[in-house]
């Protein structure tokens, strides 16, 4: 079995790591830096590091923060935020990013997801899915940070995404952001049944158990979380241990 | 004073990863920088090829700035190289990601995608594997002296390397069951399909390594 990543997310508002709670009711957690600086020695795979009101905003990501909050750290970056150009990865990609994560553009021009791949390959573009459930029981695809409707079902964009070139899907469950009440492990399923590529899963986890679960269960080739590494539930190196004792392989520092 | 600080240069042309590289070579201090300029990686003592990009765009990127030759002239005069990724890729003879194309044939072999079939395991593959040496193959003298066998590096690729010759191999590694070659070496130059870069500790211990080599 192939080792599983384990990947802190940061949420980026102005200069500051956010923790959304349902992607909204922001809270700030502190300085980026220091809190990347704090993963890297625990052992994070990657970091994922977005911008969350670029889109919303309408503008860029700050690239010359993303700068040096990278520097110094020999992990990959998954980077997102308002990435609507090629030139814009390239800014990414030059400000530390191994990897860009693309939400709002791609939902209104899903061809940008092929043209991205075709540029950089597809294992630079990461389709950032924001799913929320409906009361029909399907997932409702939502954009500019979690906020707005799009009327595309998030499991079927899913699907469109790796067939237009994404070559990894990051999927988020609104409903459990910052509730520390497990992952969404009916979402994540419907998900992984059918992935060709890798699956990072995000939000709500509470316990080592639920991580355990949504990599077992939910089948998720990497499991991302932000409140339990931000306010110390536990350490990034102690979930790996848990997971190890489990027998998920992980790499262990 | 810098006496004698051997230069490296970072070819940038026009895809890649490149401040996190120039980072890693800072780290120790080195003399790096990042050019597209045929002049300036003709001065150099060590060549850098980035990775990140699709395999047509990285030759039309090195073909557009005129950093064919020049790059081969390098590998011809066994200067020390470094390809990392799509960089790596490039350096072989052909490459056949949408379509084929022409690589810069530094190193004899093509690139292919991954067989998935085979591996039963998701491609890209993305993430942290092993690396370790073939069958009766040492990394004494080489970039890789000094680590342990089954050291963890970072990958994220679709295409592997294939080299026509198994001399060339340095180190191997292993995805859902399938193994290929995860970094090559002729002469003074390397071919790697992992990050060092990215690879935390053990891949600055590369990048020293490569530095030192120099």
């Amino acid at each position: 079995m192939k080792n599983v990543r384990i990947i802190p997310r940061l949420d980026i508002k102005g200069p500051n790591v956010v923790k959304p709670v349902h992607t909204e009711a922001l809270r700030v957690v502190g300085n980026p830096k220091e809190l990347i600086q704090r993963y890297y020695r625990e052992g994070a795979d990657e970091i994922i590091y977005m911008d969350i009101v670029a889109s919303l905003y309408q503008r860029n990501l700050d690239f010359d923060l993303l700068k040096s909050v990278t520097d110094g750290i020999f992990i990959p970056f998954t980077v997102g935020g308002g990435i609507r150009s090629i030139h814009d990865i390239n800014s990414a990609l030059r400000s530390g990013a191994d990897k860009v994560a693309i939400n709002t553009f791609a939902i209104h021009h899903p061809e940008f997801i092929t043209e991205a791949a075709k540029e950089f390959g597809s294992q630079c573009v990461v389709l950032s899915i924001e799913a929320k459930k409906q009361p029909n029981g399907t997932w409702e695809a939502y954009t500019d940070g979690g906020r707005e409707p799009s009327g595309v079902d998030a499991v079927a964009w899913a699907k469109k995404g790796m067939e237009l070139g994404a070559g990894e899907i990051m999927i988020t469950s609104i409903d459990r952001d910052g509730t520390r009440r497990g992952y969404d492990l009916e979402l994540i399923k419907r998900i992984t049944d059918f992935a060709i590529v890798p699956v990072i899963v995000y939000g709500g986890a509470g316990s080592p158990e639920q991580v355990k679960n949504v990599i077992l269960e939910g089948k998720a080739d990497a499991a991302a979380a932000a409140s339990v590494f931000h306010y110390k539930d536990f350490s990034i190196g102690d979930l790996k241990k848990y997971l190890k004792e489990e027998n998920i392989n992980v790499r262990l520092l | 004073m810098t006496k004698n600080k051997p230069k490296i240069v970072i070819v940038d042309y026009g895809v890649g990863n490149l401040h996190s590289l120039v980072k890693a070579f800072q780290f120790f201090n080195a003399d790096v920088s990042v050019s597209e300029e045929a002049t300036i990686v003709k001065a150099a003592d060590a060549v850098v090829l980035p990775g990140v990009g699709s395999f047509e765009a990285g030759m039309r990127g090195l073909k557009v700035r005129d950093l064919v030759g020049v790059v081969k002239e390098s590998a011809d005069a066994d200067k020390p190289m470094l390809g990392i990724c799509l960089g790596a890729q490039l350096m072989l003879a052909k490459g056949y990601e949408f379509g084929e194309f022409n690589g810069l044939d530094i190193m004899p072999g093509k690139v292919v995608r991954f067989p998935e079939a085979k591996t039963g395991d998701k491609v890209p593959h993305i993430g942290w594997n092993s690396v370790y040496a073939g069958k009766e193959k040492t990394w004494d003298n080489s970039a890789l002296r000094n680590l342990p066998q089954n050291f963890n590096a970072y990958f994220v690729h679709s295409y592997i390397l294939v080299p026509d010759s198994k001399d060339q191999i340095l180190g191997l590694t292993n995805y859902g069951g399938y193994e290929f070659c995860s970094i090559m070496k002729k002469g003074n130059v390397y071919a790697s399909q992992f990050h060092p870069e990215k690879s935390g500790t053990v891949g600055l211990e590369i990048i020293k390594n490569f530095i030192q080599s120099i």
